[in-house]
């Protein structure tokens, strides 16, 4: 072990990294210590900038501003290998590994044991038995990994890079598709490799996990540092706040203003609604002219909520009416019909498609309402098309312009008037302002309170809580992908909604991980 | 002003059919001419029009199909098996039966497909192969092996009568355009096909039922192709199961990627696949009238493509205004 080894020491140390796509900030002047020994937590939300620290860091992008230091030493890797050599190593959530080769293999790929330009077989599995066995992993090693579980490829997985000589091994989600048992395993590893001196910078969306195995902690939001705490000084919903909240101060008088609705009668409710494996079974009745905000955190289940409102996922327990009618969501396509709409979080995968006009994007789900046979002319599309780039302001207002060519925030805009041009009852918007830029941002709020006024239902998540708070008539706070407390009126604000997602978190997170 | 009217949908197209045809005039001067004879109009335009009437059609089948993201390379093997069954029925049932079964088992290919595609979710290049390699072997089942021919006079009539004086090959690639563009383009099929082509997710979640229209172009590629087996039947009287179609999938890809549809799916032009098609014949009808042994067709083809697909590039396109540019 050499001297930046020592436990404590500032192992890695991040100064001002920024990083923009686009217009885009991923990134802003963001600074990270992590200390030679240590389990480093790294929190956010979706988009938070969690991703793109790690892999500015370890040069899979370049990075705009800012330096990062290696044991005192400036380092700038080019490429993820170049990373691995100056000795920071990344594990993905899925395993780079080959699952077709033996455990050895992947162990010794590219720096097998050879001799006369012959890899020795024999040498090569007693020293990838040897290497396992520091993990207290007893495996045959000449078996396909693919034989074993996510956890023995994870482990591996970091077993490779350890042995490549990492000073720094980051774990990107490697719990996430873990039972609790492999978790025990994974964990032994993690703490094994902080006593030999190795910092571990470990992302994941388990809280209870961080708070089990985690020394320090830092929090992103937005591309910016909230802070660097140790894990025993803080509090769980001081943890959750600084995840989700912007600024507490603000918000309540905002608050008063929207609450002079009046809610209408209900036009859609779900009874018992859910599906194994994605969210339990949940009540939740809309109602004409109300913002219901769901809030929780990442991997909670309010993503999974809405796809099953829309019928993107087929529910397998519970009924649905619209109306006072009983009805069955099989397909987007029967949700459409019944006057719902969705704007989704992944706005370029699954919202807009990007050779086609602003226009074609804005007619395309009322033409897929009305059906083949009923074709809007050129003039009606044009028409709607104008209408709403009028209405909402989208930039530059070009119909004809191809959608791929616009900002984000005029994308969503083009979005939601896709589905307004559906004249909809119900609509559910997943993140409607993620990555997008501030002044964007406050106008698609404006609408949503404008769009609310006119008696439409509205479903939003967001995982800004101040944004849930300021438009919200009602909020439903989800934990473990299970609806676990509704906030309505005066109580909703940003310290009662962090106080119910954080409430009885351990017993909550064990019955949902079991 | 280069650049743009580089970038203008379908010039490319048009000038390199053009060129093409010019080139065609060079080698032989009688190219253009035109002669009315026994009710029907002949010459080597004509013949570009008659001889290109199958990869036409298919390519018109094809052109929907890769705007949805897929592709279809079964269309060949259809062909064989239409031409095999029309040829088998013509002189004992009549026309109008061999006519209505041909055209069943293309529909009955095209569901097969786009049951493979759509509904159990294959990758197209896979899940029509199979019908590529299978079909062949059903064709060649249904006439045992032999060239069968037929005499049938309605049928006969397909490849080598006239409407107007115009081929009835011609007639019908001319009418199988009209009426492909007026459902595709006269319904919402052509924006919902753009759309599902373009991405599927963000068009299902904007609920199209994006399955039934995968399921529906496969059903048309397989209509078109079997129609152009029937027309390839009735050119030479008879069925060969061997060769009818042969490669032809590759022509009608060609076709469609020439007219400017991209393999990616999305925006896509009937009738600029229809140029494409026309683009190959002149090269092919070219290539013969001007002498040079038929093997030079492939190396000509390869070139020509090369040539569009440049033409078409847009980072070919703006390396030659920064070249202009330069030059000023």
């Amino acid at each position: 072990m050499n001297a930046s080894s020592d436990p404590g020491s500032a192992l890695l140390e991040v100064r001002g990294l920024s990083k923009s796509f686009g217009t885009l900030r991923a990134l802003q002047e963001v600074d990270f210590t992590l200390r030679a020994g240590e389990i480093h937590a790294l929190l956010g939300e979706n988009g938070a900038g969690k991703s793109t620290l790690i892999k500015t860091v370890t040069g899979v992008f370049p990075r705009d501003t800012g330096i990062v230091r290696l044991g005192g030493a400036e380092v700038a890797p080019r490429s993820a290998k170049a990373a691995v050599d100056a000795g920071i190593a990344t594990v993905y959530q899925e395993v780079n590994l080959l699952l077709n080769l033996s455990v050895a293999q992947n162990l010794y790929l590219g720096r097998q044991p050879t001799r006369f330009g012959l890899v020795r077989e024999a040498e090569m599995r007693r020293r990838a038995a040897e290497l396992l066995a520091e993990f207290d992993l007893h495996i045959d090693v000449a078996e396909p990994l693919g034989n074993y579980s996510v956890a023995v490829q994870h482990i591996t997985a970091i077993a490779r890079a350890v042995d490549q000589s990492a000073r720094v091994l980051i774990l990107d989600e490697p719990t996430a598709s873990l039972d609790r048992h492999e978790v025990e395993i994974l964990f032994a590893v993690m703490r094994k490799l902080a006593l030999r001196g190795i910092g571990v910078i470990f992302v994941t969306h388990f809280l209870d996990q961080v708070y089990e195995i985690c020394d320090r902690i830092t929090v992103l939001r937005n591309g910016r540092l909230i802070g660097e705490r140790e894990t025993a000084e803080l509090p769980r919903i001081e943890l959750i706040r600084m995840m989700l909240g912007r600024e507490l101060a603000g918000t309540t008088s905002e608050r008063a203003a929207a609450k002079v609705r009046q809610a209408g009668e209900v036009c859609a409710r779900f009874e018992g609604y859910g599906k194994v494996g994605c969210v339990a079974p949940f009540n939740l009745a809309l109602r004409r002219g109300e913002v219901i905000g769901l809030a929780g955190l990442l991997g909670s289940g309010r993503t999974e909520t809405a796809r099953l409102v829309f019928g993107a996922e087929r529910a397998d327990s519970g009924s649905a009416t619209v109306e006072g009618k009983p009805v069955r969501l099989q397909s987007p396509r029967d949700a459409v019909a019944h006057g719902f709409g969705y704007c989704p979080e992944e706005r370029k995968t699954e919202g807009i498609i990007a050779d086609l006009t602003v226009r074609e994007n804005i007619v395309l789900a009322l033409q897929a309402k009305r059906g083949l046979t009923k074709p809007l002319s050129r003039a009606e599309q044009e028409g709607i098309a104008i209408r709403f780039i009028r209405l909402l302001d989208i930039r530059p207002p070009e119909p004809e312009r191809p959608i791929g060519l616009l900002s984000g925030g005029n994308q969503q805009k083009v979005l939601l008037a896709r589905w307004l041009a559906t004249a909809p009852r119900l609509l559910v918007l997943d993140e409607p302002t993620r990555g997008i830029d501030v002044g964007a941002h406050a106008e698609i709020i404006r609408l949503i309170r404008e769009l609310c006024d006119d008696g439409l239902a509205l479903l939003v998540i967001s995982s800004e809580l101040d944004e849930i708070v300021t438009y919200s008539d009602r909020v439903i706070v989800l934990r473990d992908r299970a609806h676990i407390d509704e906030l309505e009126g005066e109580a909703i604000d940003v310290s009662n909604v962090l106080a119910a997602i954080a409430a009885t978190g351990t017993a909550g997170a064990e019955a949902g991980q079991a | 002003m280069m650049q743009r009217l580089l970038q203008s949908r379908g010039l490319a197209q048009i000038i390199a059919l053009l060129v093409i045809l010019a080139l065609d005039r060079a080698v032989s001067p009688q190219f253009f001419d035109l002669r009315m004879q026994d009710g029907r109009l002949f010459g080597s335009l004509i013949d570009v029009l008659n001889r290109g009437a199958p990869v036409a059609l298919l390519s018109l089948g094809m052109v929907l199909v890769i705007a949805t993201r897929g592709i279809d390379l079964s269309v060949g093997a259809v062909m064989a098996i239409a031409g095999a069954i029309a040829a088998s029925l013509a002189d004992a049932h009549g026309m109008p039966v061999a006519l209505a079964a041909a055209l069943g088992a293309g529909l009955l290919c095209g569901l097969w497909n786009g049951f493979l595609v759509a509904v159990l979710g294959i990758q197209p290049i896979v899940a029509t192969l199979i019908l590529m390699v299978a079909g062949r072997g059903v064709a060649q089942l249904i006439t045992e092996g032999r060239i069968v021919t037929f005499t049938a006079p309605d049928l006969v009539w397909l490849g080598n009568g006239a409407v107007l004086g115009v081929p009835a090959p011609v007639a019908v690639e001319l009418g199988m355009l009209v009426i492909t563009g007026a459902v595709v383009r006269g319904s919402a099929l052509g924006l919902l096909i753009e759309a599902t082509g373009g991405n599927a997710r963000a068009s299902e979640l904007a609920g199209i039922g994006t399955r039934a229209m995968i399921l529906a172009v496969y059903v048309w590629c397989g209509l078109c192709a079997a129609l152009a087996g029937i027309i390839a039947a009735a050119d030479i009287m008879g069925a060969d199961a061997n060769n009818a179609g042969l490669w032809l999938e590759l022509d009608a890809i060609l076709a469609v990627v020439i007219g400017g549809t991209s393999l990616f799916g999305g925006r896509f032009s009937l009738v600029l696949a229809m140029v494409g098609a026309l683009i190959i014949q002149a090269m092919n009808t070219g290539i013969l009238l001007s002498g040079y042994p038929p093997e030079f067709n492939l190396l000509v083809k390869a070139a020509v493509v090369l040539v569009v697909l440049l033409l078409q590039s847009p980072r070919f396109a703006s390396a030659g205004a920064v070249l202009g540019r330069a030059r000023q």
